[in-house]
């Protein structure tokens, strides 16, 4: 099977850091995170700058709580949903730390951790910060309509988060999660095309990567004390979970999706949350501190991105996902 | 892999019909709340101003555009929006909303190339196809009148 990944020197995630907006305070993650805005563009003049400070707040936290300073860093490997990644850009430009803008809209956050975990394997990094962002207000203005436009959002829609969560992968430390191995997914589009059902679109995704990660690598559903994938919000996560069952995987009640917890059963936010910075914000914050404190021995994290375009779905086309898949265990 | 009709139809099964009933319960509720304070606002103006029924309606459009200027501006009519549906997006002041949330959005990038360039984004459509089929439905009242069929 293809796009398999083993990491035999066991990468480790030293350290995370995840800064959300206001809005955010309403999840029940929010005793986790490290940094909670009470300004959704933290002071800046614009959301665009807002969203380059989320996530330059973001890098500092990881990078200083991994006692490192930006001139230590090797790579700097994130992204963004924002039109060619300025925020990404901008923050890239103010640590200078030497980078590579990723995009896999939001499975960004784990193809930027596989990225860096393939550099600390080949003995090239010893300090790479990886990780994705994503601010409301500018994600929503590019994909949908203006912030204060009153549309009606139908119940399968996903709310875009403001949040950043990045990692600092280094060589293997003892006492920290470590990379062991990743699964590289595949485009899936089973035409879907409404962008206010994403979680429709990206489930088949999900479900693909999931098998091919379990096949590829011999492993079982109950091998993890979780399964969790990105954001494919309440819809989403029980459309994967049927998938599932017709795929003959087994399961046990270890699945969890970030997209449909991230603000509990609040109704206001309809399926839940999506964005880049939804499955980055929960992976390098609730199941990171579970790892730490040995609640989680070995995870699963999948996350799921829609890679659309406003001009794709304006022309009609249908909806590619991807997922991407990383293996964590705290040895 | 599952091919695409058998998805459509798990996924259909799955995904929530949005709620017809509830919907257009809302909408009738909401879009006749605005109208109601619309024909308050228009009877004011007959009342206290020298206006006729006529007349009235330009300042009365004004008036609820204003307001819908501010329930944007603070937040409030996007939320209004999420409960009345149609109801709010009907009425002129979804127009208004339409045009406000789009100067608002794009202040960012300037008044020229950013509000001016943007305002009508949404609203663009509503002018040029309301425009369009004024003209159309203009014209064939002119001939009916011409031909004696109707009056004006």
């Amino acid at each position: 099977m293809k796009g398999l990944l083993k990491f035999r020197t066991n990468p480790t995630i030293a350290a995370t850091g995840v800064v959300v907006g206001p809005l955010e305070k309403k999840s029940p993650f929010k005793p986790l995170f490290d940094k909670v805005y009470d300004d959704e563009r933290s002071g800046q003049p614009t959301n665009e700058k807002g969203h380059s400070k989320l996530v330059e707040d973001a890098c500092m936290i990881a990078l200083r709580k991994a006692g490192f300073v930006p001139d230590d860093a090797d790579f700097l490997l994130i992204g963004d949903l924002v039109n060619q990644m300025t925020p990404s850009n901008f923050c890239a430009s103010e640590l200078q730390i030497p980078y590579v803008g990723m995009f896999s809209a939001c499975a960004t956050s784990i193809s930027s951790l596989l990225t860096a975990a393939l550099l600390t394997e080949s003995g090239m990094s010893a300090c790479s910060i990886a990780g994705a962002s994503s601010q409301h207000n500018a994600v929503e203005r590019q994909f949908r309509y203006p912030v204060e436009y009153g549309s009606q959002k139908p119940e399968t829609a996903q709310w875009t988060v403001t949040a950043a969560g990045v990692a600092a992968v280094t060589p293997n430390q003892a006492g920290f999660p470590a990379i062991v191995s990743g699964t590289i997914g595949r485009v899936i589009d089973l035409g879907v095309t409404d962008p206010f059902n994403m979680g429709a679109a990206m489930a088949p995704a999900a479900a693909d990567t999931l098998e091919r990660h379990l096949n590829g690598h011999g492993r079982k559903v109950k091998h993890y004390d979780t399964i969790i994938t990105g954001d494919l919000g309440k819809i989403g996560f029980e459309i994967y979970q049927k998938l599932i069952a017709k795929k003959k995987i087994e399961t046990t009640n270890n699945l969890r999706d970030a997209g449909a917890e991230f603000f509990g059963d609040d109704s206001d936010f309809q399926a839940g949350a999506s964005g880049t910075g939804c499955s980055a914000a929960i992976y390098f914050s609730d199941v990171y501190e579970k790892m730490m404190v040995g609640e989680y021995k070995r995870v699963l994290l999948i996350a799921t991105g829609s890679l659309l375009s406003p001009l794709s779905f304006q022309q009609g086309d249908t909806i590619p996902c991807i997922a991407h898949a990383v293996e964590l265990e705290m040895k | 892999m599952m091919d695409e009709k058998k998805y459509a139809e798990l996924e259909s099964k799955i995904s929530p019909k949005p709620p017809l009933i509830r919907n257009l319960f809302t909408a009738f509720i909401t879009g006749g709340t605005i109208c109601l304070i619309g024909q308050g606002i228009s009877v004011f103006y007959m009342t206290y101003f020298d206006f006729t029924e006529r007349t009235a309606s330009n300042p009365t459009v004004a008036t609820l555009i204003f307001i819908a200027m501010l329930l944007t501006g603070f937040g409030q009519y996007r939320k209004i929006a999420q409960f009345g549906g149609a109801g709010s997006a009907v009425p002129i002041t979804g127009f208004g909303n339409a045009v406000i949330s789009a100067a608002i959005e794009h202040r960012s990038e300037g008044y020229v190339l950013g509000v001016g360039g943007n305002m009508f984004k949404l609203a663009g459509s509503v002018i040029l196809f309301g425009v369009a089929s004024a003209f159309i439905v203009a014209l064939i009242k002119t001939i009916l009148v011409k031909f004696g069929v109707v009056s004006w």
